[in-house]
C-alpha cells in the first residue's frame, strides 16, 4: 500500500483511481454528514478528490491517508456551506423527519432545523459532526485542523447561538 | 443548571436534523467526474493571489497589536 501512496504522490493516475475507489465512500460519507443532501455530497466528493490530487506533493506516503483525504474533504464541504443559502436546504431534511409528533413539537424541530441552518458555517460543522452524527472529537479537530478543546468550544457556542435564536422567537428550548 | 440546557438543546438538535445513513453511497460514479475535473485548465482561484510579504506584514501587525493591548488576547483566541 506504501508503493501505491508513494506513485499516487508522484502523480500516477492508476494509483489515484485506486485510492479513489478504496476511500470514495467514506469521503463521501463524511462530506453527507456535513453538507446533508446527496447531489451535493456528490459535488464535494468530486472536488475533494480533485483537490487530493492537486495536493498530491504535499502528502506524506507514511501517514493515513484517510486522515488526510478527510481533512481536505471537510475544507471542500465548508466552502460549499459557505456557498450555499440555509433557506434553500431546510425543505428536504425538515421533510424526512417522522411524522405523527404533536403539532407543537414538530413546530420546533423545523424551527430548530431552521435555526441550526443560520449558524456560521464553522460552528455549524462542528455541531454537525459532534452533536448529529456523534462522531468523537479527537476524529473532528483531525477533520478540521483544530485542537479537541476547540471543536468543544464550538458546539458549546453552536448550542448556545441556537438557543438563543429559538428564544428570540419565543421558543424556550 | 447549565448542563441541563445543554442536554436539552443537544437533544432538541438530534430531533430536529437526523444523522445521515450510516453506508450511505454516491448514486453513481464519480470517477468520470474527477477525471473530467483533472483535465480541465488549472482555474484562476478566486480570492485574490497576495504576495508573501503581505501575509507577513499582517502577521507583524497582529502581533504588535497583541503587544499593545494583551487584554485582546482572550478576545483573539475565542474568534480562532
Amino acid at each position: 500500500m506504501i508503493d501505491a501512496l508513494e506513485l499516487f504522490r508522484q502523480g500516477d493516475l492508476d494509483a489515484f483511481e485506486s485510492l479513489f475507489r478504496r476511500h470514495q465512500r467514506a469521503v463521501y460519507g463524511w462530506v453527507l454528514g456535513i453538507v446533508r443532501n446527496a447531489a451535493d455530497a456528490e459535488e464535494v466528493t468530486v472536488e475533494s478528490f480533485w483537490r487530493i490530487y492537486q495536493a498530491r506533493a504535499q502528502f506524506d506516503p507514511a501517514r493515513n491517508f484517510n486522515a488526510w483525504a478527510r481533512r481536505i474533504a471537510t475544507n471542500a464541504a465548508l466552502d460549499r456551506l459557505r456557498l450555499r443559502r440555509p433557506e434553500s436546504e431546510l425543505r428536504a431534511e425538515v421533510a424526512s423527519a417522522d411524522g405523527g409528533d404533536p403539532a407543537e413539537t414538530a413546530e420546533i424541530r423545523v424551527r430548530t432545523a431552521a435555526a441550526f441552518r443560520r449558524l456560521p458555517p464553522k460552528l455549524r460543522i462542528a455541531a454537525t459532526l459532534a452533536v448529529v452524527e456523534e462522531h468523537p472529537h479527537r476524529e473532528i479537530a483531525a477533520a478540521l485542523g483544530i485542537t479537541v478543546t476547540a471543536v468543544k468550544v464550538r458546539v458549546f457556542r453552536a448550542l448556545r447561538m441556537l438557543r438563543r435564536d429559538l428564544e428570540r422567537q419565543g421558543i424556550r428550548p | 443548571m447549565r448542563n441541563n440546557e445543554d442536554k436539552r438543546m443537544r437533544q432538541l438538535l438530534k430531533e430536529a436534523v437526523r444523522p445521515v445513513e450510516a453506508n450511505a453511497e454516491p448514486g453513481r460514479d464519480l470517477w468520470p467526474e474527477v477525471l473530467r475535473r483533472l483535465d480541465e485548465p488549472a482555474a484562476q482561484p478566486e480570492l485574490l493571489q497576495l504576495p508573501a510579504w503581505f501575509d507577513a506584514a499582517l502577521l507583524a501587525g497582529l502581533a504588535a497589536f497583541v503587544v499593545v493591548f494583551p487584554a485582546s488576547i482572550p478576545l483573539l483566541v475565542y474568534y480562532l
